[in-house]
C-alpha cells in the first residue's frame, strides 16, 4: 500500500524500482510500485522526486518529473532526459532500489466534453509529458493527432509516446529540415484547414509552442501547454517556481508553475 | 505520556513544533494535518503588493538551500480579508510574519493585524531591509531592531516574536535590545547571506545576487545563535535553522530554545514537522522526561544534565 492516511491527496512515499532501463541516446525509463499512487494520478501531473542513486548520493533538493505511464492497474512510469545530477542519479537506480516520492501534484491536461479529436506537438523530452494524454483520450474515444519533433529519427520515441493508444503520428526531424517552423506551421494549417481538432496540446519547445500558440489563436481551436520551471518545495509554499501568465483581463501576473500548473492555458502562456 | 506543551510568553502552544516562515503554506495540508503542530507560521506579509525577485529564486547547495524570493505576496489588505479566511480553518495559534521596510509601516501593520479576529501573534521579520537606514536589515543593530518592535509593541497588544538575523556582529546584544523593547519572544535564527557563482555564466546563480541560506549546512551556525541568545534574554528562544529531525530539535532545546521551527527540510521531506514531533515525544520517554520544557537549556552553561542515562 503506497497511499497514506485517507483525506490527504498529496503522498510523501518510498516505491520499489520495478524497472530502470536507458531510452536512445540519453533518455531513461524508470518504472515503480506504486499502484496506488499510479491509480490516484492524471496526465500532465507531477512527482517530485528524491534524486538519491542506490547508496544514497544525489542533489539535496528534489526534482520535478512529469508522469509518463499512470492510471488504474498499472505501473507509475518516468521518462527522463539524463543531463544532470538529479537525473543522473535516477539512472542509476535498479530495480529494486527504493525511490522516495512526492505526488501526485499539480493541475493537469483536461479534456472537453463532446471532443472527438485532439492533436498533440511535442518536442524532446515533452513527449513523455503528453504521452499520458493520448491514452486518456483513446479510453474516452478522443482521437489523437501528433505532431513528434526531435533533432533526428534515432532520437524520436514514437512509441514511448504512443504506446497502444493508437495515435496517429507524423514525425520531424531537424536533420531533414522537416522540423524547421515553417514546414510545420505548413503541417498544421492544412491539419486546421481540413478538419481542426477540438483540442491542441503543447510541451518541450518553446518555438514550437509560439507557432501553436499562435495558429489556434488563428483558427479559434482552444489549447493547453505543460511547463517546466525549478521547483523548491513542489507544493506551492516556497514561490520559486513561478511563470508569467496572463490573466483574463489582459494583465500579467507570476503563477506557480507546480500548483496552478503545470498546464496553463495555451494562450495565457508566455514565452520563455 | 509526556507532556509536549510548551509555554511562549503568554501563550501555551500544544507543542513545540512549528514551522519557519517562508517554507510553509496551507497547502502542506495536502499532505499531513496541519492541526497537529504547536503553532502555523505564514509567510511575511508586507504593507503593500510586492512582485518577488527575478528568477532564479533558489539555488541548492551539498547540504541546503540559498534563496532570495524576495517576499512576493498581495500586500496585507488581500492578506486580511482573503488568505486569513484560507488560515481561519486550522486550529493552532496562527503566527503571521510581518515584514516592513520603515518602523512607522512596522507598526501600522501591526495595528491592523491586531484587528483582524484569528491572527494570535506577530513574528516580526526585522531582517528585512530598513529604507531608512539605507537597507542595512533592522535586525543588524540593537538600536534599529529595538525601535522596530517597540514601535509595534505601542501599536498592539498582540504577542510580538522579534525573528532576529544571523547577519549581525553581536546577536545576543540584539537579543536584549528587542526584549527590552517589549518582544515576547525571540526567533533566531532567519537565513544568512551567502552566494553562489555559476561559473559558465559568469554571474550569481540567483537572480537576485546574494540570497539567504538555510538547510542542515546553517545548523551549527543557528544552534551556537540560540544558546548565545538563551544567555543573553528571560523572553523565550524559538530555534530555527537546519532542523530536519527530531535529535536536530532536541539539540535547539538543549541550546535554550522552548520551541523550534522546520524550514528547508519541508522542501525535501513534507512530512519533516510530524516526524520531528514524534521523534521528540519519543526521545522524551525514552529518557524519562515527563515534559518537553523540561529539555529547555539543558546543555547551557552551569545547568545540571538530566539525571540518569
Amino acid at each position: 500500500m503506497d497511499l497514506g492516511p485517507a483525506g490527504f491527496p498529496v503522498v510523501e512515499a518510498e516505491a520499489r524500482v520495478l524497472e530502470s532501463a536507458p531510452v536512445g541516446r540519453r533518455y531513461h525509463r524508470l518504472i515503480l510500485d506504486a499502484p496506488a499512487l499510479s491509480a490516484a494520478s492524471r496526465p500532465g501531473q507531477f512527482f517530485h522526486l528524491l534524486c538519491r542513486d542506490g547508496a544514497g548520493n544525489g542533489p539535496y533538493l528534489r526534482r520535478p518529473m512529469s508522469i509518463w505511464r499512470c492510471g488504474p492497474g498499472r505501473d507509475l512510469g518516468f521518462l527522463l532526459h539524463v543531463k544532470g545530477r538529479g537525473t543522473a542519479a535516477l539512472a542509476a537506480l535498479r530495480a529494486g532500489d527504493r525511490l522516495s516520492l512526492l505526488g501526485p501534484l499539480g493541475q493537469g491536461f483536461r479534456l472537453g466534453p463532446g471532443w472527438r479529436r485532439i492533436l498533440i506537438v511535442a518536442r524532446g523530452v515533452g513527449l513523455a509529458t503528453l504521452a499520458p494524454l493520448t491514452e486518456a483520450a483513446a479510453a474516452q474515444g478522443v482521437a489523437v493527432q501528433a505532431v513528434l519533433s526531435a533533432q533526428a529519427p534515432e532520437d524520436l520515441m514514437a512509441e514511448e509516446f504512443a504506446g497502444d493508444s493508437g495515435a496517429a503520428i507524423t514525425a520531424v526531424f531537424d536533420s531533414d529540415g522537416s522540423g524547421a517552423v515553417p514546414a510545420v506551421e505548413a503541417l498544421l494549417r492544412a491539419r486546421f484547414q481540413d478538419d481542426p481538432p477540438d483540442g491542441v496540446f503543447t510541451c518541450g519547445s518553446n518555438r514550437l509552442f509560439l507557432l501553436l500558440q499562435r495558429l489556434a489563436a488563428e483558427y479559434g481551436i482552444p489549447g493547453q501547454i505543460a511547463l517546466e520551471q525549478q521547483m523548491g518545495c513542489g507544493l506551492g509554499m516556497c514561490f520559486c517556481c513561478v511563470r508569467q501568465i496572463r490573466a483574463p483581463d489582459g494583465t500579467v501576473q507570476n503563477l506557480r508553475v507546480c500548483a496552478e500548473g503545470p498546464v496553463f492555458d495555451l494562450q495565457a502562456a508566455l514565452a520563455w | 505520556m509526556v507532556n509536549m506543551a510548551v509555554r511562549i510568553g503568554p501563550m501555551t502552544l500544544a507543542n513545540p513544533v512549528m514551522p519557519a516562515s517562508g517554507t510553509f503554506g496551507p497547502e502542506l495540508a495536502q499532505v499531513f494535518d496541519l492541526n497537529r503542530l504547536g503553532a502555523l507560521v505564514t509567510k511575511s506579509v508586507t504593507p503593500q503588493y510586492r512582485e518577488g525577485n527575478p528568477l532564479p529564486r533558489l539555488c541548492e547547495t551539498e547540504a541546503g538551500v540559498l534563496n532570495s524570493i524576495g517576499i512576493p505576496g498581495k500586500g496585507l489588505d488581500h492578506f486580511c480579508a482573503q488568505a486569513m479566511a484560507d488560515w481561519r480553518r486550522f486550529t493552532p495559534p496562527l503566527v503571521v510574519s510581518l515584514s516592513a521596510d520603515s518602523v512607522a509601516a512596522f507598526a501600522e501593520a501591526a495595528a491592523r493585524l491586531a484587528a483582524t479576529p484569528g491572527v494570535a501573534a506577530i513574528e516580526a521579520n526585522i531582517s528585512c531591509p530598513n529604507l531608512e537606514e539605507d537597507g542595512r536589515a533592522f535586525a543588524m543593530h540593537p538600536e534599529s531592531a529595538a525601535a522596530a518592535i517597540a514601535a509595534m509593541r505601542a501599536a498592539c497588544a498582540l504577542p510580538i516574536w522579534a525573528k532576529l538575523s544571523p547577519n549581525t556582529a553581536d546577536i545576543a546584544a540584539v537579543a536584549r535590545a528587542v526584549e527590552e523593547a517589549g518582544a515576547d519572544a525571540v526567533v533566531v535564527a532567519n537565513t544568512i547571506l551567502g552566494l553562489a557563482i555559476d561559473i559558465d555564466r559568469m554571474a550569481p546563480k540567483l537572480g537576485a545576487g546574494m540570497g539567504g541560506f538555510s538547510g542542515p549546512a546553517f545548523k551549527p551556525i543557528a544552534l551556537r545563535l540560540v544558546w548565545q541568545c538563551a544567555q543573553a534574554v528571560r523572553v523565550p528562544v524559538i530555534g530555527v535553522g537546519g532542523i530536519a529531525n527530531a535529535e536536530d530539535a532536541v539539540e535547539f532545546l538543549m541550546a535554550g530554545a522552548s520551541a523550534v521551527q522546520v524550514g528547508t527540510a519541508s522542501f525535501v521531506s513534507p512530512n519533516a514537522m510530524p516526524a520531528v514531533l514524534e521523534g521528540l515525544e519519543a526521545f522524551c520517554e525514552r529518557r524519562g522526561f515527563a515534559r518537553v520544557s523540561d529539555l529547555t537549556g539543558l546543555a547551557l552553561p552551569g545547568r545540571l544534565r538530566p539525571a540518569a542515562e
